[in-house]
């Protein structure tokens, strides 16, 4: 099992969902897993037809899932982003900032990275640097 | 007999401020290397390495060097580590200017 | 300069909150250290050979005297008296503690100044000519570009974990004094047919791997620049290696991939991510220039200068050597030496800080530079008050007239300091300007560019030093390499390798002999020793330095 974070803290379990994987899209499937290494341009069709898209964090430094999510966004989809894998409360508002509505991380994990941790981070709205200059939410 | 051995020491900085720290014969940190504890045979500088390991909330970034123990004292091998227990060479900080 | 509005407050002021608690979770456990570096990395707080180091940024090399006054004042507080000033124009202090430094930072937000992205793998302190707003060659001062660059890249969620360091430069004049041929991304600011826009260079870098930066865009419209920027920033982090930290740098993928690919993928990313910018507020851009603006210049007769001149050969000595024009004919910027002749190049002691301070408010318009040369610049004197700025200068030491001369040696901390190195360079720079102060040769040498670095990683731009000069450590010993003909300037080149490393004890006797031989050589005292370089090319170096293996030849 594992732990969903969003803007109001740790989420109680929902239904487990099946994410088709990156190299063999299920027909039908509107759940995908998306790793950090992803050649967007290798993902055929509009995205759209994809209700939750989850993107991998394989360590928390590998930051090439922020720019994965952003991009996402401005291609237009519309969906669910989900941020998962090792992740930090830091990283918090750069997720959400960069397009993704929810951070996932493992039990154990979140046993080290409190809720109140993870709230701490969560006004990722303000002091948004980027917007100030012009970029767009 | 020759009163030469070489062999290692475990180090680390201090987590909250910093010092050079050598770990000594009763596991714990030590500012200076004379009490640092030499390990000759590979066991017991495991079970220290495996300990010390296990102190990151005291210290951080742990290795091992290899050190020259002799009349004289306890001298590291390479250069950086001799610097490292002395201080700069450009004013009168670090270790050598504190009263250990 | 420019002020810090109530945003920029807010922002430093919630970071700090922030790291006060990232400290306390690190002390407790709740954070390991490998979670815990990347962040106190982030807040520019690196762990050293003998302690802990704070590099503070100091945006575009640029400050005023309460801000220089407050970092004096760290300096005495929790430091040991001193701070030594970088070849990327920011502040070191090499002895905080970690549970000091949240107080560190809330005494620099005092003064609006912070530690933010001054280290790990994000966007660093953005460059800048430090003549900008001053130097009379300048074409547009690049500074409210500068300040726009660091708004954009401040805590930019997409670019926190980035493959590397990201290093950019800016310039407003042809003649590069931010070298910005050795950034990751370098920019020079120039006009087009009546508009603003930019020479876009990247891929640029010292280290391991030295590279000469390419043109990505040879006129980027002003209004582009952020979205630009952003393009180029986000293909690098999908791009950029991470299996091998070596490879990781804009140069590497740039070589790799090669500058039509590149350029080829940005204007893609940089189509799209247009869409998602709405343009930089006018009111803000527009409040960010006007705080650059020229401040209201004195209109006033230049006094005693020339008399001075004239009548004082130490007050013209250090006039000829240490400043330099501005583009108001009655003033002068004024370059302060931190290269006294055997001290540490770039330091300067809490004293020497406020007295700075003291004379940038008082008689350099409130404002203060700092070169990536490693020496201090007050941009706006009025030659009226130059004797007085002199004469004060002298009063704390701080009026060595060597400003482009030998013994104005770029050195990086080196192994005195930096867990990295693989060398000293401290106590080279230091013998190599005792040396030629000794033979009292300085001044008929002329313009010289010694860089010393510590290690493989540059930071003391031996590469573009025309005699550079890399420590490294051979058979256990410290070694030194001898690279010549590098450039920092507009014409950027990477110095050639001469041969077999000196010892420590040969390093300096092996550069008299260069020295020497350069002065048996020039074609007279006009040409400096990089145009005899070019004139000669390396081979006739090599056998003075190396004359027994020549005789193979």
């Amino acid at each position: 099992m594992t732990q969903i974070i969003s803007d109001s803290g740790f989420e109680l379990p929902k239904e487990a969902i099946n994410y088709s994987a990156w190299g063999n899209i299920i027909a039908g499937n509107v759940a995908i897993d998306i790793p950090s290494d992803a050649d967007l341009n290798l993902l055929s069709g509009d995205l759209n037809r994809f209700k939750i898209i989850r993107i991998n964090f394989p360590t928390f430094a590998d930051g090439r899932g922020f720019t994965i999510a952003k991009l996402i966004r401005i291609r237009g989809y519309k969906g669910h982003i989900r941020a998962t894998g090792y992740i930090i409360p830091d990283q918090y508002a750069m997720a959400r900032r960069s397009g993704f509505d929810d951070v996932e991380i493992s039990r154990s994990l979140a046993k080290r990275q409190t809720e109140s941790e993870w709230l701490f981070r969560a006004n990722w709205r303000e002091h948004d640097y980027q917007k100030r200059v012009g970029f767009l939410r | 007999m020759s009163n030469n051995h070489t062999g290692k020491v475990i180090t680390a900085n201090d987590l909250l401020n910093g010092d050079v720290v050598y770990i000594n014969s009763q596991l714990k940190w030590a500012l200076r290397l004379s009490d640092a504890k030499v390990f000759i045979d590979d066991a017991s500088f495991e079970k220290a390495l495996t300990h010390a390991n296990k102190q990151q909330n005291e210290v951080v970034g742990i290795y091992s060097i290899n050190i020259n123990l002799s009349e004289t004292g306890i001298a590291p091998n390479h250069f950086r580590e001799k610097f490292r227990n002395n201080g700069p060479s450009n004013y009168n900080h670090g270790k050598q200017s504190e009263v250990l | 300069m420019y002020n810090y509005s109530e945003f920029d407050d807010a922002f430093i002021k919630e970071r700090n909150y922030q790291f006060r608690n990232q400290v306390k979770r690190r002390v407790n456990g709740d954070l390991t250290e490998d979670e815990f570096k990347p962040l106190r990395l982030m807040n520019g707080l690196y762990l050293q050979l003998h302690a802990y180091m704070l590099r503070v940024a100091i945006p575009y090399g640029t400050l005023n005297s309460s801000q220089m006054n407050k970092l004096a004042m760290i300096a005495d507080r929790w430091d040991k008296g001193y701070g030594h000033f970088t070849t990327r124009q920011n502040i070191q202090f090499n002895w905080p503690k970690l549970t000091d430094v949240p107080d560190i930072l809330d005494a620099l937000a005092e003064v609006k100044m912070h530690a933010i992205q001054t280290s790990g793998n994000t966007i660093r302190n953005v460059t800048a000519d430090h003549f900008s707003g001053a130097a009379a060659d300048e074409v547009e001062d690049p500074r409210p570009y500068a300040e726009l660059i660091r708004q954009w890249s401040t805590d930019h969620p997409e670019f926190q974990f980035l493959p590397r360091k990201f290093k950019v430069s800016v310039t407003g004049s042809k003649n590069d004094r931010a070298v910005i041929h050795a950034h990751d991304i370098g920019l020079r600011v120039l006009h087009n047919d009546g508009k603003i826009g930019f020479q876009v260079i990247v891929g640029g870098g010292l280290g391991r791997t030295p590279m000469i930066g390419k043109v990505i865009n040879s006129f980027l419209p002003e209004q582009d620049l952020l979205p630009y920027l952003e393009a180029i920033v986000s293909v690098w982090n999908i791009l950029g290696r991470r299996d091998n930290k070596y490879k990781s740098r804009i140069k590497i993928t740039v070589h790799e991939h090669g500058i039509e690919k590149i350029r080829e993928i940005v204007d893609e990313r940089f189509a799209e991510i247009k869409r998602s910018f709405s343009g930089v507020n006018k009111e803000l851009f527009s409040e960010i220039k006007s705080a650059f603006l020229p401040s209201l210049l004195k209109l006033q007769g230049i006094g005693d200068f020339e008399f001075a001149y004239e009548n004082d050969a130490l007050f013209r000595s250090w006039v000829d050597t240490n400043t330099h024009k501005h583009k108001s004919s009655n003033y002068i910027i004024a370059s302060i030496s931190l290269k006294n002749h055997g001290e540490t190049p770039g330091d300067a002691t809490s004293d020497q800080m406020r007295m700075i301070a003291d004379i940038a408010q008082r008689y350099s318009h409130d404002e203060i530079r700092i070169s990536h040369e490693q020496n201090i610049i007050l941009p706006h004197v009025h030659k009226s008050d130059l004797t007085q700025v002199f004469s004060l200068l002298k009063s704390v030491n701080l009026n060595t007239a060597n400003i482009g001369l030998i013994s104005d040696i770029i050195a990086c901390p080196g192994m005195d300091y930096c867990a990295l190195a693989t060398a000293r360079s401290i106590p080279i720079a230091q013998e190599i300007a005792m040396r030629f102060d000794d033979l009292k040769l300085e001044h008929k040498i002329g313009h010289i560019q010694i860089k010393i670095s510590g290690c493989i990683n540059a930071c003391g731009h031996h590469h573009v030093g025309h005699i550079g000069i890399l420590g490294l450590d051979r058979a256990g010993e410290e070694n030194y390499q001898i690279t010549l003909g590098g450039s920092a300037t507009e014409a950027t080149a990477i110095g050639e390798r001469a041969g077999p490393g000196f010892s420590a004890s040969t390093i300096v006797p092996a550069i008299e002999k260069i020295i020497l031989f350069y002065l048996k050589v020039r074609l007279g005292e006009y040409e400096s020793f990089i145009q005899t370089y070019r004139r000669l090319g390396l081979e006739p170096f090599k056998k003075i330095l190396y004359p027994s293996v020549s005789k193979s030849f």
